[in-house]
């Protein structure tokens, strides 16, 4: 076990390294923007004189490392600065449009994931009949659709032609659980469909991969029945790619809903993101940039240590 | 009690056929087989003999691209190629067991041993699963296996490969099944844990009056596990006979040769003359793998045209010391000297010529060649890398090497590995050695995946290379008979260090280290009653002591 705690901490200092390039690289890029962030605050009639004490009060002038650790300790802490489009603080705009994306996010998974496994499992276990071959199919029309696509085609089939859903997922923060789950369900669905097909096809690609392997033999040999060899026998042997799949897909449910937000009006960061790129609102987009990638180091994170935790051999070392 | 010995299996006419190219293949061509209650059958022939193929159609299983084609196998008075799958999958387990060659592979790393070993039982609802488990601890305990209140609730990877081994028998016996197949139970395991193995299987197998096929490609197993041989090659039957009258009359032409095969030995040479430098001296060499000691302070010369064999079971730094000799490895102390100089440790310090002088030759031909390059490239990298050979010189030398290695040019010249044999890519293995035109070639267990007949042929050609070019040779292995025939001295390893050296006669004569003398006397003769007064003779605690020596040794 000690073992796999000096792993999980080696890979989490590994975690944190990455985001500090990472945010270098966001601060960097927003950097080398064209344009004067003080001259984009005043607008074109400012004189330079008002120009010049706004650079000096948001400390401008200063050299960009300066300027970049003091936005670091600030992020660290939880402070992104002040937005320019709104002079709200970045953080407090960001903090409900982050829970909406993550409320979102999970409810796609709940869908999502238990949905792909079983999917994944059967496909294993009944392969080259009719269902895997026409599952094989979907997900292959529903991998190479682009999301939005897929989620205009649900408005048209679940809102518009039967109204069961609402197309547009307005949510705020007053509203009851229930509401809630009714609102968002279509881009949920949406979402949905784009991850079950990867993280199904990983399932059944890694348990077939292992049936030929003697263990699953032997326990063919034993007169295991099928379903069992497949859930008892090959199943936890298949689950390292397995976790990594979903891992991967989850932080793609946070980090990839832009579209989908977009295309239901849904109060999440990536809409937030969206109106902030537009209006060159360069604190916002750092933060959410910022955001999404440490969801994203964050669940390569969790698939690694879950990996190492489905593994026998580091688990009970001899 | 007299034992039922009524017939329990009988195969009549089986037909099996592959699908290879888009086609099925008749690979097994109507096999009869009859085994009768408590009798033990051995299948013997080499690889390709289609002697596994035979074994799972005994339980009316066949793997994915092979197919029952014609004849019955009847099964107690049920004939399984009719049978549905749920009957069939009824007889699996309960009353037919199957103990697979690699029990390291075939145990599911993801469970624990007794939750394997109680699946058959709970499955077939003959015992709950406390009975189980306390039946899979009296079977451990039979099997000698050490702690066998506690193994069973180790991983796989937590138990050695012969304590494995013995639990995979005890898996089968766990239903008390009327039949066992055993598939090259002992294969891969070193001499001294093959015994232990097989005095539990005998036993197990008298005292519980189970049938078994034992099928194994080694004559000296089969005659100490069976009652009669059956000889197969190429999905035929050669012939069948009590064991005894098989080993002292065999009829067949074939099946003389295969016992012919412990016939090669050639003449030992005599040492050099003490005080002329050595090839190769290895001193005083240490060696880890992170922190991990393997090796400790080894110490052995090989002399010009002499063949060294290094012989010790798996883990006991053979390998590890020919990393240290090639640099891959470089040794934590100790040096290694050629002709008297020292080399530097790494190879990436030592100059073309030190590297041409010391080739290696892999166990594993298959994966020690690029499937991609044909063998005309295999052979002529070594040629344009350390002679700088090109275009019809480099054409030229290959061929010359091709026909050292007895495989004409003309027809192999253009071939890939895939399309070679398992002994021709062993031979080609031996050519892209000889390319580089070394005067040390390290041998590590070329022999050990191959056939006996195709191995001669190999240690023939390495014999007659050395006296050619005056060659030297490491010869690692852990089969003592190899030893025997090719070795002009003898170094015994264990647990990294050199227990005994010294030249083959004195080594074989006794007395010898007691390591030494464990591992001769463990190599399987022919002689049926071999296992029998060996046990005897050591008593039968003894192998439980050293059953449990090499558990602590792993």
């Amino acid at each position: 076990m000690q073992g796999v705690i000096a792993l999980v901490g080696k890979r989490l200092l590994l975690g944190l390294g990455t985001l500090l390039v990472v945010s270098i690289i966001i601060f960097g890029a927003v950097e080398l923007l064209p344009g004067d962030l003080a001259q984009q605050i005043l607008g074109q009639s400012a004189t330079e004189e008002t120009v010049a004490n706004l650079r000096e009060e948001l400390g401008l002038n200063d050299p960009s490392y300066i300027r970049y650790f003091q936005w670091l300790g600030g992020a660290v802490q939880g402070d992104f600065g002040i937005s320019l489009a709104n002079k709200r603080s970045v953080a407090e705009q960001l903090a409900p449009r982050f829970a909406n994306t993550l409320f979102l996010a999970g409810y796609a998974a709940l869908i999502a994931v238990p949905l792909a496994i079983i999917l994944g499992v059967l496909a294993a276990l009944l392969r080259n009949s009719v269902f895997d071959r026409v599952s094989n199919a979907l997900s292959l029309v529903s991998i190479s659709s682009p999301e939005f696509f897929l989620g205009y085609i649900l408005i048209v089939l679940l809102a518009v032609q039967n109204p069961v859903f609402p197309a547009i997922s307005n949510v705020n923060p007053d509203m009851g659980l229930w509401e809630r789950l009714n609102r968002t369900t279509l881009p949920a669905l949406t979402m949905a469909l784009v991850v079950t097909a990867y993280m199904m096809r990983m399932t059944r690609a890694a348990i077939i991969n292992l049936l030929a392997s003697p263990y699953i033999e032997m326990a063919r040999l034993k007169g295991v029945p099928n379903g069992r060899v497949i859930t008892r026998h090959a199943l936890p042997n298949a689950l390292a790619p397995i976790i990594n799949v979903v891992a991967l897909n989850l932080a793609y449910l946070i980090t990839g809903v832009v579209l989908v937000e977009v295309v239901f009006v849904y109060p999440g960061v990536g809409q937030l993101l969206v109106d902030s790129v537009t209006k060159r609102d360069f604190p916002v987009v750092q933060a959410c940039c910022l955001i999404f990638a440490a969801t994203f180091i964050l669940f390569n994170l969790l698939a690694d240590v879950g990996a190492i935790l489905s593994n026998p051999r580091l688990r009970h070392p001899k | 009690m007299p034992k039922d010995q009524s017939v329990l299996l009988e195969i009549r006419d089986l037909r099996i056929e592959g699908y290879s190219d888009e086609q099925w293949i008749e690979i097994i061509h109507g096999i009869d087989l009859t085994l009768h209650r408590g009798e033990v059958v051995g299948l013997i022939g080499e690889s390709g003999a289609g002697k596994s193929t035979i074994g799972l159609a005994a339980m009316g299983f066949t793997r994915d691209g092979c197919r029952i084609s014609d004849g019955t196998v009847e099964f107690d008075g049920m004939d399984l190629t009719s049978a549905t799958q749920s009957e069939r999958r009824a007889l699996r387990g309960k009353r037919i067991a199957y103990v697979a060659q690699s029990a390291a592979a075939s145990f599911n790393p993801a469970h624990k041993l007794i939750d394997q070993h109680t699946e058959a039982p709970l499955l077939h609802k003959l015992m709950t699963k406390a009975e189980s488990q306390a039946d899979a601890v009296e079977l451990y305990r039979r099997l000698r296996l050490p702690n066998p209140e506690d193994i069973g609730f180790r991983y796989p990877h937590q138990v050695s490969g012969g304590q494995l081994q013995r639990a995979m028998t005890a898996m089968a016996m766990s239903c008390r099944p009327d039949l066992i197949i055993f598939d090259e139970p002992t294969t891969a395991l070193d001499v001294t844990t093959q015994i232990e193995v097989l005095a539990a299987i005998r036993d197990i197998v008298e005292q519980f009056n189970t049938a078994a096929l034992y099928i194994t490609h080694d004559l000296a197993v089969v005659a100490q596990m069976c009652d009669r041989i059956k000889v197969f090659l190429k999905g035929d039957e050669v012939e069948e006979a009590a064991t005894r009258e098989m080993l002292e009359h065999p009829k067949e032409e074939y099946t003389k040769s295969l016992w012919a095969v412990r016939s090669f030995q050639r003449e030992q040479k005599p040492r050099p003359p003490e005080g002329s430098t050595p090839l190769v001296s290895i001193r005083n060499i240490s060696a880890a793998y992170g922190d991990v000691k393997v090796l400790n302070d080894v110490s052995f010369d090989i002399h010009p045209g002499m063949t060294v064999a290094v012989v010790g079971e798996s883990g006991s730094g053979k390998s590890t010391t020919a990393r240290c000799i090639t640099g891959l490895l470089p040794p934590t102390e100790g040096e290694i000297m050629f002709n008297g100089t020292a080399l530097p440790p790494r190879y990436q310090d030592r100059t073309k010529d030190q590297l041409r002088q010391a080739q290696m030759i892999y166990q594993m031909a298959d994966t020690a060649l690029n499937p991609k390059k044909t063998i005309g490239e295999i052979i002529g990298r070594p040629l344009q890398f350390y002679a700088g050979l090109r275009g019809a010189d480099l054409k030229k030398r290959v061929d010359e090497l091709l026909d050292q290695i007895e495989l004409e040019p003309s027809k192999y010249y253009h071939r890939l590995p895939s399309e070679l044999s398992g002994g021709q890519k062993q031979r080609v293995g031996i050519a892209r050695s000889l390319a580089a035109e070394p005067s040390f070639i390290i041998c590590d267990e070329v022999t050990s995946a191959l056939d006996q007949l195709v191995a001669e042929g190999i240690l023939r050609l390495l014999d007659r290379l050395q006296k050619d070019l005056g060659l030297a040779y490491m010869f690692i292995t852990h089969d003592l008979a190899t030893v025997r025939s090719i070795a002009d001295e003898v170094v015994v390893m264990k647990e990294g260090k050199v227990v005994e050296a010294g030249p083959k006669d004195v080594m074989f004569r006794p007395p010898h280290h007691p390591y030494t003398d464990l591992l001769l006397s463990s190599v399987p003769e022919m002689d049926p009653d071999w296992l029998t007064n060996l046990l005897n003779e050591r008593g039968v605690d003894n192998v439980g002591e050293a059953a449990a020596a090499s558990s602590g040794g792993n």
